[in-house]
């Protein structure tokens, strides 16, 4: 059986575990701008790019994927957020993004790997920090800093690398703005058909607001009818905020979605600092009523959670049924910022 | 199915639209405005063309830049990118129309949503269809495919289902779902003359349903202009072309069209004699179908030019005319310059008022008291009236400086009474009697018992009004009428507002004053009532018969009495039987939860327009109050212009919709709940009905809602509609009771919607007990479980809870804050407690015997005179 197969059937089981996220392990290890550049041929300063420390440093990677793999995370996604041409930019480094792309993938290949357990790799695709939908200028709100062929571009090399590096799927994650999603996955297609076959696709949307649209203004229904054609496997919510404001939301694309929902909301609220400190098992209690509620078949963790929140999520999750994909509904799903349904 | 839709109600509930109204306005080879716009680059007034189409119930908008002149590439981009930064056009779908694919392919590159690429076909054979097939797959959008082939466009019907049968076939095989699929059969021109085409619309119709039959899932559209091409220049016979030929093939299977959205008539209305020969050349039924409709054409070529001609007519009338045909109509673009014309002729300002003012609004007074104007209008006429006052008056008040004073037909001071911030009611009452000739003096709103009597006796009034709304307002209305007892007055006293009522005006207020009192219904009979006060021969009858009608009221009263009361205990052994299987799960969300501003676009498809009218003293239920044969042009009226308000009020955010949610623990105590709101238990006692029950029905109280034992769980909500002023004051400057009324009325229906929106969040989210998919109108009708009951309202009538629950609430939910009487400040406030069992629902407390009242003053910890005051409304 392929990936996708596999994951299909154990879903079909259980709740699965996807990991968390790298930027709050990464920053916890206080690194110097000499560290994140290692002995590359950079001239910007290169501190923040965690994309990077794929190539310079290796072993914090993928000592954080080990420590989510030992939490119970058998979704592994790959430590590629910014890892395009567009963010990369910002550093100057968009030459290393196919390096750094191949490296993350073969890291976290290798941890999934490592014993007998089956676990899954999840390329992960960012929305990068341009926008196809809006405009930057509001004196010409047709004017746009990318075009849509560009990014497309962008996202089929960092899909090739990721290929290549080993991995099973393709997560576009972090959306807030569904034209950007739609580039990303007519790159996976295009990709997906010179490779000669399927190339699995996770979906995850992000909510720019409590009312529940992103920023390109879609609500999540109107969001599965822009992206439904992709056929994913896997559709969700991440990063946004805590799993509490998540839920009404959450609740509604579960309902629609006819495939498969992957969650993995931040750890709360951002308090007073920045920092994320809500507590492990109090991110995991408000998971588990997700589960409780059928709404959800992968959770994880998106912004300030730790493998110990991956932990505690695992546990509560452990005994819970998973959601039951809906049937397709009948009827045409077209789509502005807000969904259409024709009656078939 | 009745008629066709108008085109300006989308459907969009839950089982999905019936027939989608495509707009055919943002297309360059369609619409010679629309192309003018595109090709003098002015984007800006072509986006507006798109925002009308939506406005107008458009629920797809195409968008075609097909003209050889232009970068049609360019402009498809550009256009499409400027709709997309409009959230009230990029609400809807769109559809990408061209012959060229890479002027498709460049919109497709825009489109943030799912649109729909209108069109591609087998034109060039099944590769290249395919092709382009896959690609609209690849950037996610459903595609309408024309029925055409290698050999051309299909003119037959058997032509026309074998293309899009096979078309069908080759789409699915290849992995494009059927739903995403739309065939255009394609609708041809009729009536031409010329005898092949005398069959396309019956060809159209019966291929539609052929091809809906063989392809399941697909749907069938069709650009309807073409249909009455030769009419060109006619559109009330175009106009009805469409309606007609939709009518039929809407049942056969076409649900979606590309249509002028707003400009479809109604098939029931459209004149017996053209629909006929319209139905003729559509079905082909007589030979002479086409010479008999161009014909008929004549007679409506000039139907619209005719009466704007006539429109333009009233400005060569004499100008004492104009002024009375503007006043009638309400039509205020010229009454400045009419006025001053006027005023040249006249010998003193005033006469203009005296004379050609007044004649009019005597016609306007005579078309309202027989029924033949409504409210509405007549508000529009008084815009108008005021307009010209207002310009008159410096004129007057120099003329009175010179000469002293003149004396209208009677003065009047009005007010909404003390801790009363209600006055919709009053300002229609005000205009109504300015239109008759009064002189008004509106004092406004929470305005104490002193300031209307000094006001009244500087004046000189010849009567006073009271207006309020809440219940507490009755008992203020008491005591004015004491005090001007107390001083003496005798001048009469007119009591009106919503909660008002004869019968209280009779028990209550009238044997507090020994001069006239009497309640006035509503706005139609204050003219009257006012006229006969200041008329010497029908101001004793009037003030002896309804002297005499309260008394016969009172007498009455008194013989009926409190006999068919049980008492408190007897109610509660008949207490409404609590089923625990009904209890709600505990809320997903307890605690507090502050809502700073909710999209208002959310609230204007939940507003229930019924109160809306009655508001307007029109009598009638919505929607099909739109067709009242007596009221229904005038509620027509005055909804188109309520719906523009509303859209510019929502497109300007005028207001903000605040709100507080709480949902707390809760235990019950007999007929009190205690409350766990923080830290604190807060005790809310409720009302038990006390009357007199037919076997098997309980005597209810809310508090038999909540289990007695063990945890249970309430909920409590305030919303408000803030930021009103700028606009009122706006209105205010200009002279504008009509938008005045119309924005206080909107913001109302804004409130109650809010309520609504959010009630169906709390049990859906917030709480959690149920999973609804509600159409609006099943929501108006209130069809799910648990209730919002609001103090004050009949299920719990006590007013002095607000202040209960909106301490649970935090203090000042929803920003809304309380009056002394408990009137909520902004006017346009709800607010409630939540009930979430099963079984609960709304009923009256009405009439409660004293022993309950006394208990009552106990649970709630105040004097027993305070509990009866608070509840006096119950007690008689």
């Amino acid at each position: 059986m392929n990936a996708a197969g596999t994951l299909r059937a154990e879903a079909a089981k259980r709740i699965l575990i996807k990991d968390g996220a790298y930027g709050t392990l990464i920053q916890q290890h206080r690194l110097k701008s000499e560290d994140y550049c290692g002995g590359l041929d950079l001239v910007k300063d290169q501190r923040g790019n965690n994309d990077l420390l794929n190539l310079t440093k290796p072993e914090i990677v993928r000592s954080i994927c080990e420590s989510f793999a030992d939490a119970g995370a058998e979704i592994l996604a790959t430590n590629t957020f910014n890892a395009n041409a567009i963010s990369q930019s910002d550093y100057g480094a968009e030459s290393f993004v196919r390096d750094i792309n191949l490296a993350a993938a073969r890291i976290t290949r290798e941890i999934a790997d490592r014993d007998g357990r089956k676990r899954w790799v999840a390329g992960a695709l960012g929305p990068t920090n341009k926008t196809l939908s809006l405009s930057p200028n509001v004196n010409d709100p047709a004017f746009r800093e990318v075009d849509f062929d560009a990014v497309k571009a962008v996202y089929r090399d960092q899909v090739d690398a990721l290929v290549e590096g080993g991995v099973d799927f393709i997560l576009i994650e972090t959306i807030f703005d569904t034209l950007n999603a739609k580039a990303a996955i007519m790159a996976a297609l295009e990709a997906a058909q010179a490779l000669g076959r399927a190339l699995p696709l996770m979906i995850s949307m992000t909510l720019t607001d409590l009312s529940g649209r992103n920023l390109s203004g879609h609500t999540v229904e109107a969001f599965w009818a822009s992206v439904r054609h992709a056929r994913p496997i896997t559709i969700g919510l991440n990063c946004s905020f805590g799993a509490a404001q998540l839920r009404p939301h959450l609740s509604a694309l579960a309902a629609t979605a006819d495939t498969l929902v992957m969650a993995y909301p931040n750890a709360g609220l951002p308090n007073e600092l920045g920092e994320y400190d809500e507590a492990a098992g109090e991110t995991a209690a408000q998971v588990r009523e997700w589960a409780e509620s059928g709404l959800v078949n992968i959770v994880g963790g998106c912004c300030g959670t730790t493998p110990s929140h991956i932990a505690a999520i695992a546990g509560a999750v452990r005994d819970c049924t998973p959601r039951t994909v809906p049937a397709v509904r009948s009827g045409t799903l077209l789509a502005g910022l807000e969904p259409m349904v024709i009656a078939a | 199915m009745g008629t066709v839709p108008e085109g300006a109600v989308p459907e969009q509930t839950g089982a999905g639209a019936r027939f989608v109204n495509i707009g055919e306005r943002c297309n360059v080879t369609g619409s010679a405005r629309f192309k003018k716009l595109i090709l003098a680059g002015d984007y800006d007034a072509a986006v507006e063309v798109a925002r009308d189409q939506v406005e107008n119930g458009a629920q797809i908008v195409d968008v075609n830049m097909d003209e050889a002149l232009l970068d049609s590439e360019q402009a498809m981009t550009i256009f499409l990118k400027r709709i997309s930064a409009e959230p009230d056009i990029a609400r809807v779908p769109v559809m990408i129309d061209s012959s060229k694919w890479s002027v498709i392919e460049a919109g497709l590159k825009c489109v943030s949503g799912k649109p729909i690429v209108n069109s591609i076909s087998m034109k060039e054979g099944e590769g290249p269809f395919l092709e382009l097939a896959r690609k609209c797959r690849a950037y996610g959008a459903a595609v309408v495919v024309m029925a055409f082939d290698e050999v051309g466009q299909a003119d037959t019907v058997e032509r026309k289902v074998s293309i899009c049968e096979r078309a069908y076939r080759l789409l699915t095989a290849d992995g494009t779902d059927a739903s995403d699929i739309v065939f255009d059969p394609n609708i041809f021109a009729i009536a031409t003359g010329i005898d092949e085409h005398r069959r396309y619309a019956i060809d159209f119709i019966e291929a539609a349903r052929e091809i809906r039959h063989r392809c399941p899932g697909t749907h069938i559209s069709g650009g309807l202009s073409n249909l009455s091409f030769s009419f060109r220049g006619n559109e009330p016979v175009r106009r009805a072309m469409h309606s007609v030929f939709l009518y039929h093939a809407i049942p056969a299977g076409m649900d979606m069209g590309i249509v002028n959205a707003g400009q479809l008539d109604v098939y029931d209305q459209i004149d017996p004699e053209l629909r006929e020969a319209c139905e003729d050349v559509i079905f082909d039924r007589r030979d002479d179908a086409t010479e008999r409709l161009v014909t008929l054409a004549e007679k409506y070529k000039d139907v619209d030019p005719a009466a704007e001609k006539a429109a333009a007519e009233w400005r060569s009338l004499p100008v004492a005319e104009r002024l009375s045909y503007a006043l009638v109509k309400g039509i205020d673009a010229h009454i400045i310059d009419d006025t001053e014309e006027a005023r040249q002729q006249a010998a003193r300002p005033i006469e203009v008022i005296e004379g050609p003012l007044m004649d009019g609004m005597n016609v306007v007074g005579d078309l309202f008291g027989s029924g033949k104007m409504f409210l509405p209008q007549v508000v529009k006429s008084a815009r108008v009236m005021k307009r010209a006052v207002a310009y008159l008056f410096p004129f007057i008040e120099k003329e009175k400086e010179e000469k002293g004073v003149t004396q209208g037909k009677g003065r009047i001071v009005m007010a909404t009474v003390k801790g009363d911030v209600h006055d919709i009611g009053k300002n229609i009452v005000g205009v109504v009697l300015q239109c008759n000739g009064f002189e008004v003096i509106d004092l406004g709103v929470m305005v104490p018992w002193q300031d209307i009597l000094q006001c009244a006796n500087d004046n000189n009034a010849d009567m006073i009004g009271l207006s309020g709304l809440i219940t507490p307002s009755l008992d203020e209305m008491v005591t004015v009428a004491g005090e001007m007892q107390r001083l003496g007055l005798t001048t009469p006293l007119l009591i009106g507002g919503a909660t008002t009522s004869k019968a209280h005006t009779a028990l209550r207020i009238d044997p507090a004053y020994e001069g006239p009192v009497i309640h006035v219904l509503d706005a139609s009979r204050a003219v009257g009532v006012a006229s006969s006060l200041v008329s010497d021969t029908q101001r004793k009858p009037l003030i002896a018969t309804t002297a005499d009608d309260y008394d016969k009221l009172r007498k009455s009263r008194e013989r009926s009495g409190p006999k068919d009361l049980i008492t408190l205990e007897e109610a509660r052994a008949n207490a409404f039987p609590y089923d625990p299987s009904g209890k709600a799960p505990p809320p997903a969300y307890p605690g507090l939860h502050h809502f700073g501003e909710w999209p208002l676009k959310d609230l204007k498809a939940s507003i229930d327009w019924t109160p809306f009218f009655r508001a307007w003293e029109l009598a009638g239920t919505y929607p099909s109050i739109l067709e009242d044969p007596v009221v229904g042009e005038s509620a027509t009226s005055l909804f188109n212009d309520a719906q523009q308000m509303l859209d510019q009020l929502i497109a300007e955010r005028w207001v903000t919709p605040k709100a507080t949610v709480g949902m707390w623990r809760c235990k019950r105590e007999g007929d009190d709940i205690l409350v766990l709101a923080g830290n604190d238990w807060t005790r809310v006692p409720m009302l038990r009905q006390q009357v007199r029950k037919r076997q098997g029905r309980p005597n209810m109280c809310l508090a038999d809602f909540i289990s007695a034992e063990g945890e249970d769980w309430i909920g409590g909500f305030a919303v408000g509609i803030h930021g009103l002023e700028p606009h009122l004051e706006r209105f205010k400057q200009t002279v504008n009771d009509y938008d005045d009324i119309l924005l206080k009325a909107l913001a109302d229906r804004l409130a109650e919607s809010f309520a609504e929106v959010l009630h169906g969040q709390v049990r859906n989210r917030l709480w959690g007990y149920a999973d609804e998919h509600l159409s609006n109108e099943q929501v108006i009708r209130e069809k799910y479980h648990g209730i919002r009951p609001a103090p004050g309202y009949p299920a719990c009538p006590d007013h002095s809870l607000k202040p209960v629950l909106f301490k649970m609430l935090g203090g000042n939910p929803g920003e809304v804050v309380l009056t002394e009487n408990f009137a909520m400040l902004p006017t346009s406030a709800v607010s409630g407690f939540y009930f979430g069992h099963r079984d609960s629902q709304y009923f009256g407390v009405a009439k409660i015997g004293r022993d309950q009242l006394e208990e009552y003053a106990g649970r709630r910890g105040v004097p027993v005179q305070q509990a009866e005051r608070w509840l006096r409304p119950n007690l008689e």
